[in-house]
């Protein structure tokens, strides 16, 4: 049941990307491109999305309980610190240079031919360094305080 | 150029949010993709079936069109390989140091009037703004 739910939730997401044009990086590039060829469609795919969600967590939230576990599990960071903006900062830098974030990479995988496949491979390989990276560092600082 | 297509990216935003409270009202989980994918890799942690399932289903997701003969937006990748490869690594590590992507912190963390996604949102979302201006008006 609750596999089946991720897999559904999975496949609305993916709908989502391409019905909206966000899968498609001209697409993308050309929302980027204020001074340019500018596409204000993406502002449409955030607004909707946001204010769906806004609405749908508030009525989840006021029910006390997700429906298929004990709690919600929500982020517990809070700090606004140089590793959130420089990660921003990275990912932004990368998303205007092809155009492609995780999501329409992955949904466009079957579509985009030998780009989307290198620009996945990359992303996934670095994706698994900095997570390794990241538990590895944790390791020690938690070797020094104890 | 692309054509304005308000309708349509109206139409798949809602079915983004929808996802996103399936996922809260049913899980109790945030849906973020460099969560989902992050938790997919090296060193594994927590569940993972579920998540593959998540995966899986975004990726299945072009069938849908296929299966129901519906009109596909084509997707157009002008980057060159070098770009494509610079891009992914940038994204890759910079989604996972940043604790998330347009997704988790745009679409989910904004609708959770999170003070710390709205930072990193307005943070990407500029520095893409000027990357686009560098490459296709500078450079």
């Amino acid at each position: 049941m609750r596999i089946a739910l991720q897999a559904i939730a999975g496949l609305i997401f993916g709908l989502g990307l391409l019905i909206s044009g966000m899968a498609d990086p001209a697409k993308v590039l050309n929302f980027l491109d204020l001074f340019g060829s500018f596409d204000p469609s993406l502002i449409l795919v955030m607004g909707g999305a946001v204010m769906l969600t806004f609405v749908g967590y508030r009525l989840a939230f006021r029910r006390g309980q997700p429906w298929l576990a004990s709690r919600f599990d929500l982020p517990v960071l809070k700090a606004i610190d140089l590793r959130l903006v420089a990660g921003a900062a990275l990912f932004g830098l990368g998303w205007g240079l092809a155009g492609f974030c995780p999501g329409p990479a992955l949904v466009s995988i079957t579509l985009a031919g030998t780009s989307g496949l290198i620009f996945v491979a990359s992303m996934l390989l670095a994706m698994t360094v900095t997570q390794s990276w990241l538990v590895r560092r944790q390791q020690v600082a938690g070797a020094d305080a104890s | 150029m692309t054509e304005f297509t308000p309708y349509a990216s109206l139409a798949g935003g809602l079915l983004i949010g929808l996802s996103a409270v399936l996922l809260m009202a049913g899980l109790g989980r945030i849906a973020g993709i460099t969560g989902i994918v992050g938790h997919l890799l090296p060193p594994w942690r927590g569940e993972v079936k579920g998540r593959a399932a998540f995966v899986a289903g975004l990726v299945a997701a072009p069938l849908i069109f296929t299966l129901f003969h519906l009109p596909l937006h084509a997707v157009t990748v002008a980057a060159s390989t070098p770009a494509l490869v610079v891009a992914g690594l940038a994204v890759g590590a910079g989604t996972v140091l940043g604790n998330g992507c347009t997704s988790g912190h745009g679409v989910c963390g904004l609708a959770r009037l999170s003070p710390r996604s709205l930072a990193a949102t307005l943070t990407f979302m500029a520095v893409a703004f000027v990357t686009v201006f560098i490459v296709r008006h500078v450079i």
